[in-house]
């Protein structure tokens, strides 16, 4: 079975028809695996074992009509916790945890019958928007090798688009679901801040965490989010309204929809090619019948420094608990507690993470609070307002998801400031709450996949699924196949 | 202008260490980071409350019954780097002030 | 030159409740190490909080009984710090917004009745404890990690050690009435730290002040603030400085000792914490709450007085502490006398807890006993002598008094018909003393009653002995 030419409703008939096993599925995903690991490097731990161990049994259930996802084969970006399984966050200071317990997602995904293949490679504690910054390996992109997958999830993102697994979890705290899925031309949504609970997400900013979904069809994600959601006590941000069948959205006509298409999103710096192939895609949501109209997101140019202050300020405080002591890496010869935690922490770290913890630690410390963390939180909610307002009148943003194609592996490694200004377009849905999805909108001339964003109001995760799909039904990009092609960088 | 001492201070609490080197290197990257955040000044934020959260709900309590049915203690030290009797090891202070924290 | 002293408390106090503020793991004490966490006590990756609701229903009712107004909007914050025992190395507290400020609590020294203003209170969650071996490791138990605690932090409106030592002392009491606590120093579930500073009089500016940590009592607290007030002196005199210092009181040589010189404020880079959601307080919920509340010393002492004719002395010493108010109480409930069993209960009951260094709770002795056993007394049925032996068995054993004074024979004689013969047979023996009495020598009276409790082993009612002898006595 080969991922690249199917979808989940034809999986899961020839799952009850028996015309195939949950067994062989998890068996053609290892050796797709086997074919594309040495060249993507999306994989951190694969568990074939208990893939398979959890395969059988489900076959020895059989598989009901009504649930879709049973006998499926899926992939956590490796800041989720799996009780047993190694989880890194693709970081020195973790390389030897081994959680106790499950996220809910993954707690809920595994009583719907997916089946856990391993977990994705990633930037180190979902810091960065390339997976370079992994302490393991980078991940290359299947539609040129020489190229990133994007980040934070990029290698969920790769092993989606490569066919390693079917669907790939991830985070998205600045555009880690987003940009990688952009860059692998395939689907990926970041729900409303609430909507999926975050118990076993390792936490990097915690007030913009939220984990999401990865598929290469919009069709092929909602059944994922529609059980990945819901309220969970053992997370209080996590919101109690009722979770709608995601699924009935799926072809949906996007007749008098309101799009609106603000003009910061097509601006300097925003590549021609990604702004022309928006745009095509724009207009023939127009031809469908939505009705556009260009508006302003004033805030727009604030968001990338002040998400970096809120974003790395909660993220200094949630990796402080990363001290040697009680889990994870502790560094040799220590000779006292200071050198417990100096020595953890400064050899744990990668430089990035230590760049943001440093940002942070600044940004919070005396004196600084009210210049930077609070005024940061006040332009946030100037952001948030632009949103709510353009939100009032349209049922949803529409522009680009990143404002260039996957660049080269290496390219951006030493200038932190271009790399954290990639992510103009994704951060202000993270800073509002907003739920946001790419959906694949072609490619660029080089053959490089293009994302089209979609943002909606908050908990309406229904309306992105409606254009999304009605936008895939038009172009049917998933046709088109990876190249593996370009050689490793 | 942030100075090399204060990075040194921040990476002091941060519970960080660098080389002169790195010190140097890392003035200079933040430095570069501060000053794209001092593009937040010029925005008018008088009378505009900060945002620290996006929950949509609020009063959110737990019932005080306990739990017992979690990972037991033989799991929940099985990643320890050191253990003895039960108890999480760890080498001793010298630093006696910092008990006070 | 003379100096006047400044005094403030924090004090933290463990809140009553079944599991921890932010973890439903179980608050239990005395169990093995670790055996009480969970994967958030010990910070896991990927754990939340979430907010235990008894802590924070506990924490506003004790912010009522201090007088002090509830905050409606308010949230949690994150105290950063790092330390073996937080494993998160952050705290969650209450900072910016606390659950509640403005409070009092009025005390009295000497008489003089004076009031003491709490500055704010917030429920936040207690660390581990690390337990420093002399190998040269610690050893870590996360066990207490997560108690929920209140900080109450008063105003520096206290200048002697006298008043704190009272104000710690009313607000135990406070604490313990409304049921929120055990508030006990020795058990841990109450701890203070304390700010002095002492100046010359009439100086506008506050002295320097030192922190006093490490005090394990009310009584320590005090001889603690009072060494620090004759050092601060003696160091101004000799014409020094007071540094900011931590110090703590050293039990055996009964003076401060310096911990660390503190060297500017500590940084804990507090911020709203994300995980939680915001709280908006009820009007409704407070006044719950409120009503909730059981009554207080002042109230219940009032009423001893008033209703009970208990003298003022007495009813404070019975509303001292909730346990033996409670008890008085019930005891009352159940028949007693007010007055008899106040007068037990601060006598016999009060010697046998002192010599025997127990609590009420610790002895079997039950308000429906005591009770019992002051109405035998008042019906007769017992003498007092009779009583000390029957409140030993009773506080000792917890035995039912009326069953065992019955069974073991010590019901008292009272009885004219059954003790007339036997007086009047012992008259008819003792022509001797008839004549004595007559002749105005009262000695004699006495040698007769001797020998009619002796007759009737002791077990004849003095005083109805009394009537029929002298009446007996004058018909012959």
């Amino acid at each position: 079975m080969n991922f690249l030419e199917t979808d989940l409703h034809s999986l899961h008939q020839q799952l009850v028809n028996h015309e195939l096993t949950a067994v062989d599925l998890v068996k053609d995903t290892m050796s797709a695996i086997d074919e594309h690991e040495p060249q993507l490097n999306a994989f951190i731990t694969t568990n074939q074992k208990k893939a398979l161990a959890a395969a059988e049994k489900i076959d020895a259930e059989g598989i009901a009509e009504d649930n879709l996802l049973a006998g499926i084969p899926v992939a956590y970006k490796d800041n989720i916790v799996t009780k047993g399984v190694r989880t890194t966050a693709a970081s020195h200071m973790l390389d030897n945890f081994n959680p106790v317990y499950d996220a809910t997602i993954v707690e809920k995904l595994e009583q719907a019958g997916t089946i856990d293949i391993g977990k994705t490679n990633m930037d180190e504690f979902a810091m960065g928007s390339s997976t370079e910054s992994s302490f393991f390996k980078p991940t290359h992109n299947p539609w040129d090798l020489s190229r990133v997958p994007g980040g934070s999830s990029g290698g969920s993102a790769a092993a989606v688009a490569a066919g390693e697994v079917f669907a790939a979890f991830g985070s998205d705290t600045g555009g880690s679901i987003r940009q990688p899925s952009a860059y692998n031309g395939i689907f990926g949504i970041k729900p409303t801040y609430g909507r999926v609970s975050r118990w076993g997400l390792i936490a990097f900013g915690s007030s913009f965490d939220q984990l999401g979904v990865m598929t290469r069809r919009v069709k092929d994600a909602a059944p994922f989010l529609t059980v990945m959601s819901g309220h969970d006590a053992k997370d209080s941000t996590s919101s109690q309204r009722p979770v709608p069948d995601f699924s009935q959205f799926i072809g949906q006509d996007i007749k008098g929809l309101k799009i609106a298409v603000p003009d910061e999103f097509f601006g300097k710096g925003i590549a021609d090619d990604v702004k022309a192939q928006v745009e095509k895609g724009i207009q023939q949501l127009v031809e469908q019948g939505a009705i556009v109209d260009h508006v302003q997101l004033p805030h727009t140019k604030y968001a990338v420094p002040a998400y970096y202050v809120l974003a790395s300020s909660e993220a200094s405080s949630n990796l402080q608990r990363f001290d040697g002591i009680r889990y994870g890496f502790r560094a040799e010869d220590v000779k006292n507690l200071k050198d417990v935690y100096v020595r953890t922490r400064s050899e744990g770290f990668g430089p990035e993470v230590k760049r943001r913890i440093m940002l942070g630690t600044f940004a919070l410390s005396s004196g600084y609070y009210d210049a930077y963390f609070n005024k940061a939180a006040k332009v946030r909610t100037l952001i948030k307002q632009d949103f709510e307002e353009i939100l009032k009148t349209h049922d949803l943003i529409v522009g680009p998801t990143a404002p260039d194609t996957a660049f080269k592996i290496g390219a951006n490694v030493s200038d932190p400031i271009t790399l954290y200004m990639k992510d103009i377009l994704t951060i202000s849905a993270n800073m509002a709450g907003v739920p946001a999805a790419s959906v694949p909108a072609g490619f660029n001339a080089a053959g490089l996949p293009i994302g089209m964003q979609m943002i909606a109001k908050r908990f309406d995760e229904g309306t992105i699924f409606r254009a999304a799909s009605a936008f895939e039904e038009m172009n049917q990009y998933y046709l088109e196949k990876p190249s593996f092609k370009g050689g490793n960088a | 202008m942030i100075s090399k001492d204060q990075v040194a201070h921040v990476a002091e609490l941060a519970r960080l260490s660098f080389t002169d080197a790195e010190l140097e290197h890392f003035t200079t990257q933040l430095d570069q980071i501060i000053a794209m955040e001092h593009a937040l000044a010029e925005v008018p934020t008088d009378g505009v409350a900060p945002t620290t959260q996006l929950t949509d709900t609020e009063n959110v309590f737990r019932a005080d019954v306990p739990v017992t049915d979690g990972p037991s203690r033989d799991e929940l030290l099985q990643n320890v780097p050191e253990s003895k009797d039960g108890l999480i090891k760890v080498p001793s202070i010298i630093d006696k002030g910092e008990a006070d924290a | 030159m003379n100096f006047e002293t400044t005094i403030g408390l924090e004090v933290h106090v463990e809140l009553k409740t079944k599991t921890k503020m932010f973890s439903p793991s179980p608050v239990a004490y005395g169990a093995e190490a670790n055996v009480n966490t969970n994967v958030i006590d010990w910070g896991f990756p990927g754990v939340l909080p979430s907010v235990n609701h008894e802590a924070y229903r506990l924490g506003i009712m004790v912010a009522l009984a201090l007088h002090a107004e509830v905050t409606k909007e308010t949230h949690f914050d994150r105290k950063n710090y790092f330390y073996p025992d937080n494993p998160k190395a952050y705290q969650i507290t209450q900072f910016e917004q606390p659950l509640a400020r403005n409070g009092w609590l009025e005390i009295e020294v000497n008489g003089v009745k004076k009031k003491i203003g709490i500055e704010e209170m917030h429920v936040e969650e207690d660390a581990g404890k690390n337990t420093h071996g002399d190998d040269g490791y610690s050893y870590v138990d996360l066990n207490r990690q997560g108690t929920p605690l209140i900080e109450i932090v008063s105003k520096a409106d206290m200048n002697s050690p006298e008043e704190a030592y009272a104000y710690l002392e009313q607000l135990r009491k406070t604490i313990q009435f409304t049921g929120a606590s055990d508030v006990k120093m020795e058990e841990g579930s109450m701890r203070v730290d304390t700010n002095i500073s002492i100046r010359p009089i009439g100086a506008d500016k506050l002295g320097t002040k030192a922190e006093l940590k490490n005090l394990n009592s009310f009584n320590h607290v005090r001889l603690g603030l009072a060494y620090e007030e004759k050092r601060q002196a003696e160091v101004l005199m000799s014409g020094g400085q007071i540094r900011p210092e931590t110090r703590r009181f050293d039990e055996a040589s009964g003076e401060t000792i310096l911990m660390r010189v503190k060297e500017g404020s500590d940084d804990y880079r507090y911020f709203p914490e994300p995980d939680l959601p915001p709280f908006s307080i009820s009007d409704d919920w407070i006044n719950e709450i409120a009503g909730q509340i059981p009554e207080m010393p002042e109230k219940r002492r009032a009423r001893y007085v008033n209703e009970l004719g208990i003298p003022e002395y007495d009813a404070g010493i019975l509303t001292d502490t909730k346990e033996m108010s409670d008890f008085f109480e019930e005891a009352i409930t159940d028949g007693a006398d007010p007055k008899l069993a106040s007068n037990w209960l601060m006598g016999e009951v009060n010697a046998y807890l002192n010599a025997n260094k127990l609590d009420l709770a610790q002895t079997q002795l039950t308000p429906a006993n005591l009770a019992t056993m002051i109405q035998l007394i008042k019906d007769g049925t017992i003498s007092s002598k009779i009583a000390k032996k029957v409140f030993q068995e009773t506080i000792k054993k917890g035995t039912e008094p009326k069953a065992w004074v019955e069974s073991k024979g010590l019901v008292q004689e009272s009885d004219p018909t059954v003790l007339t013969p036997i007086i009047t047979a012992i008259l008819d023996d003792n022509q001797q003393s008839i004549e004595d009495f007559k002749n105005g020598k009262d000695r004699a009276v006495g040698f007769l009653v001797g020998q009619i409790m002796k007759q009737t082993h002791g077990k004849a009612n003095p005083k109805v002995v009394n009537q029929i002898l002298m009446g007996e006595l004058n018909k012959r």
